[in-house]
């Protein structure tokens, strides 16, 4: 037991922890619901009392979004590095060129913008959380942040520099705001020194931030 | 509903400030931009937010902006551009 404790009374409890309650994770019902979690509950209820689906079909539905991962994402985006046709179909309408891999990338559509030697896209909904979600999965919080969505238009190169990403002042740095009826995904610039490499190798190197534009591919040296 | 705006067009989006749901961002009023791509007719957000119909469809443009014609004191490279879907109704000829 410590011998350094200051308190006044001499019994031994056997154990030293610290006298003070220490903090400890709050369970969901003790963060108070917002106006808009607790509207959503109720429209929820009262689609399923009036059969429009069952309960289960709305847990199947929020498991397969859940379910969406960046890979899909970056399975399209290594054919397209491998393959010119496919990736003029990709730039054309991304949610046919995924569904020619097995892909479902919902009934919304994306659109990809292409990196090139001399632009380089970044995406950001200043107005909500626009995300090609069905595609490459929930987004980051960070993503959702006040501070990302209003700084990323207002000063998108502080922005990547605190993603450790620095884009030369002779590359035009293209953000694109998605505040209407579109998504959209960057297509990034095949990197360098991967000649040779099959598509699934090429889709190890897209990661969800690269597909966001915040950063590069990554590199195939490490 | 065809589009009144082309691919090339020089559009002034509208320097509104209209109350309710409206998916214009708002440093983007007033300025002048170029419409890169016609994305075809979309409801209306600012009525489907109501619950009405939003139709007629408005034509759906993507716009371009010179990011640093957007913000007084942007600090970033000269060539670089700010890409906005707007609907039609808020676009005029510049």
């Amino acid at each position: 037991m410590a011998q350094d404790h200051e308190h006044g009374h001499e019994h031994d409890h056997g154990h030293d922890h610290a006298h003070q309650p220490h903090p400890f994770q709050p369970d969901l019902e003790e963060t108070p619901l917002t106006h808009y979690q607790v509207m959503t509950q109720a429209v929820g209820d009262l689609l399923i009392e009036k059969g429009i689906f069952s309960a289960d079909e709305l847990r199947a539905m929020l498991e397969a979004i859940d379910a969406k991962s960046p890979a899909a994402g970056a399975r399209v985006v290594a054919r397209a590095w491998t393959d010119d046709g496919y990736k003029a179909r990709l730039l054309e309408d991304v949610n046919k060129a995924a569904a020619e891999l097995g892909i479902d990338a919902g009934g919304i559509p994306i659109r990809a913008v292409e990196n090139t030697e001399s632009v380089h896209n970044v995406i950001v909904c200043t107005l909500c959380s626009c995300y090609p979600r069905l595609l490459i999965g929930l987004p980051p919080d960070w993503y959702k942040s006040r501070a990302y969505r209003s700084r990323t238009v207002r000063e998108p190169r502080a922005v990547l520099a605190e993603f450790g990403t620095v884009i030369p002042d002779d590359v035009e740095l293209r953000v694109h705001d998605s505040t209407a009826d579109l998504r959209y995904l960057v297509l990034p610039l095949r990197p360098a020194g991967t000649e040779g490499w099959s598509e699934e190798e090429l889709a190890g190197l897209v990661t969800r931030d690269c597909m966001i534009g915040v950063t590069l591919p990554k590199s195939p040296h490490y | 509903m065809s589009a009144r705006f082309a691919v090339g067009a020089d559009v002034r989006v509208r320097a509104a400030f209209p109350p309710g749901h409206v998916r214009t961002p708002f440093f983007v009023r007033g300025k002048t931009g170029r419409v890169t791509q016609v994305l075809g007719p979309y409801r209306n957000p600012e009525a489907l937010a109501y619950g009405r119909s939003g139709e007629p469809a408005q034509p759906l443009y993507r716009v371009v902006f010179e990011t640093a014609a957007l913000w007084d004191d942007y600090r970033g490279a000269p060539h670089d551009s700010t890409v906005v879907d707007l609907y039609e109704n808020w676009l005029e000829q510049a």
